[in-house]
């Protein structure tokens, strides 16, 4: 694979408050690559970065090879699609998308040709000559990714573009951005706070947070090994507890030793434990590995979440079992579905369930990590 | 929906007498006066001699008012257009300026329109004068003085002065609110500084330029006084000549000339808006 774009310790603040501390990134060619992480993590400062909106203060950013920090946005093979589109409203659908190509005084033929053909793709023919105006949000989406990629950039950046759609729709284009990163092989960099979008559509992940790079990785990678706690916990649920290495593939915590599959650590180290809540069986109390009481049950549709007091612990578990609150239960868990980390200055920030409520979690999460304290 | 729009006439109740007492019966009785003889009968003598009434100009005879009005509306022509070529660019660095810079700006546009507009005009004079300050400027620094006060030049200086306010603020307002994520979306897709300005900014700020050029054109094609002060009373504008058969209770002639000078400017702002319609906005928009 070639690479694309480097980002070589690039730093930047804003008004003396640092936004990116030292980032090392190498974007390679034909990957849809997301940056993912809670507002203010400087997902967005690295994009503006790589548009030329931004310049990093130390630290070079590296096109194809060719250092560009002194390039201005308007002579880079790079397009963008804003938040919220930003589309001219002085022109209509059509002499949107033909902007780029009127700026080269491409002849007219060749305009109507591209244009129409970047219209088909993102399913808007007939559209040529209606205001932008007068569009929805999911039609305004798609002529701002057309007139993105028409003059057939090298990369396509896109600022949070799905954000402003509803679910059903955020889902349809979700795909459809898939199939457009495939057919027309740009390289795509995605910037989201929504995990649940990252691992749908991306080859690569780099999750960020406090404008460091957490971890890079595929979305497999991302969510079953997880580097730290803050990413345990910021993709998808996690029960992180306090452990202790024994010995490679012999870990104890919550007053258990169980088997792994993880080594290589320092004997007794100290380590952060991470156990999906889709991971734990729920056993009768007597053949359980940890033994616990159901403090709260919630119907999810396709399985129940359970929150489990184990020695003032609160664990949830997912499971298509029933338990009532107040059951005394036993957690069954496989070697596998345990997952080692080194401790990190995330530790015992997050992965306890006592302060949980599913109502919060989702009100903090447009702008807000989810801390779930404990 | 008719019990909202039966009580949207409470509050709009006011405004909506005031507007007919001091907006609607006055123009009706400017038509009336526009045309009616002193003993209030019907008649187009007024409107008529608008248009051919002759007097002899430097040994040719020529069309008096049709020539004031031509003056008047050239010389406010040329100031909008000044005032437009200054405007821009201030209230463009403005609305891109800090927004401290943007304040204070603004105090300084405003000050003069704070004070006196005859006061104003006065000031003009003693700088203009051929032994005003300008000239004692001029000549301290060893340059040749210029003759400016009772030309044309002078009259469209004072009307600049006058009006550029009203240029800068309507195009500021629109270019103030004007989403910055455009001017990057433009500059994204390949556009220089200059190209942003032309394909962007420009076509955006337009609503803003209309009402800056309505704004002094109005004012300015009707101005008086400052040509009688400024132009020495050599350029009788068409706002002097109202003055001047008002004064001399020539009501009637007086009304008439207003109407028509109401008339022409209405359909010279519809082509005005008409014109820039087409060219920035395909036809469809405003």
């Amino acid at each position: 694979m070639k690479k694309i774009i480097e980002l070589k310790n690039v730093s930047k603040s804003f008004d003396g408050e640092p936004v990116l501390k030292s980032i090392n990134l190498d974007i390679y060619d034909n990957e849809f690559l997301t940056l993912l992480g809670p507002s203010g993590c400087g997902k967005t400062t690295t994009l503006r970065i790589i548009g030329g909106f931004e310049h990093p203060d130390e630290g070079d950013v590296v096109f194809m090879g060719e250092r560009i920090n002194d390039v201005p946005a308007h002579k880079r093979n790079v397009n963008t699609v804003f938040q919220k589109y930003a589309l001219f409203p002085h022109l209509n659908v059509f002499e949107n998308v033909a902007f780029p190509l009127r700026e080269r005084k491409v002849p007219k033929k060749e305009i109507e040709e591209k244009v129409h053909e970047m219209l088909s793709l993102v399913m808007l023919s007939g559209f040529a000559h209606r205001r932008v105006t007068s569009l929805s949000g999911g039609q305004q989406q798609r002529v701002a990714i057309a007139r993105a990629l028409i003059g057939h950039p090298k990369v396509l950046l896109l600022d949070e573009p799905l954000g402003a759609l509803d679910l059903k729709l955020r889902k349809d284009m979700q795909q459809e951005l898939k199939k457009i990163q495939k057919a027309t092989g740009i390289t795509f960099i995605f910037v989201t706070h929504d995990q649940e979008e990252a691992l749908t559509m991306s080859d690569t992940i780099v999750v960020m947070s406090e404008g460091k790079i957490q971890q890079i990785g595929t979305p497999v990678d991302i969510y079953n090994e997880p580097q730290n706690a803050f990413v345990a916990d910021f993709i998808g649920e996690s029960n992180i507890l306090d452990g202790v290495m024994l010995e490679d593939l012999l870990v104890r915590f919550s007053g258990h030793t169980f088997r792994c599959v993880d080594k290589g650590f320092a004997p007794k180290e100290a380590v952060d434990v991470v156990v999906r809540p889709e991971d734990v069986d729920i056993v009768p109390e007597d053949q359980g590995m940890l033994k616990g009481v159901v403090t709260s049950v919630t119907f999810m549709g396709v399985h129940y979440e359970i929150i489990v007091d184990i020695g003032g612990f609160k664990w949830m578990i997912q499971t298509t079992d029933f338990a009532d609150v107040g059951d005394h239960i036993g957690l069954s868990i496989d070697p596998d579905a345990i997952h080692i980390m080194k401790k990190s200055e995330y530790s015992g920030l997050y992965g306890d369930y006592s302060s949980f409520s599913n109502e919060l979690d989702e009100l903090s999460q447009p702008d807000e990590e989810s801390e779930d304290e404990g | 929906m008719t019990r909202s729009k039966k009580a949207g006439w409470v509050p709009a109740g006011p405004y909506t007498l005031w507007a007919a007492l001091f907006i609607l019966v006055p123009l009706v009785f400017v038509a009336y006066y526009a045309f009616t003889d002193n003993s209030f009968a019907f008649t187009f003598d007024n409107i008529t001699r608008f248009f051919t009434a002759t007097s002899v100009v430097e040994g040719r005879t020529v069309h008096t008012y049709m020539l004031i009005f031509w003056r008047s509306l050239k010389l406010a022509v040329i100031s909008t257009v000044l005032c437009l070529l200054l405007g821009y660019p201030l209230a463009y660095a403005m609305a891109r300026a800090e927004e401290k810079t943007q304040k204070f700006m603004m105090i300084l546009i405003m000050i003069p329109m704070w004070m006196n507009f005859l006061i104003r005009t006065y000031a003009w004079m003693t700088i203009l004068q051929d032994t005003g300050i300008l000239n004692s400027f001029l000549s301290a620094l060893g340059l040749r003085k210029v003759h400016i006060i009772g030309t044309e030049g002078a009259v469209v200086i004072g009307m600049v002065y006058d009006y550029l306010p009203y240029m800068v603020l309507p195009i500021y307002s629109i270019m103030a609110k004007m989403d910055d994520k455009l001017l990057e979306a433009a500059r994204d897709l390949g556009c220089n500084g200059f190209g942003v300005l032309r394909r962007v900014i420009f076509p955006l700020s337009m609503p803003g330029v209309l009402s800056g050029i309505t704004m002094v054109l109005i004012p300015s094609v009707s101005t008086f006084y400052i040509s009688q002060k400024l132009g020495s009373g050599k350029f009788f504008l068409i706002g002097d000549a109202i003055e001047g058969q008002y004064v001399a209770n020539n009501l009637h002639f007086a009304a008439a000339m207003a109407f028509i000078l109401m008339v022409i400017l209405m359909v010279v702002m519809a082509l005005v808006k008409k014109v820039t319609a087409n060219s920035v906005y395909g036809g469809d928009a405003l």
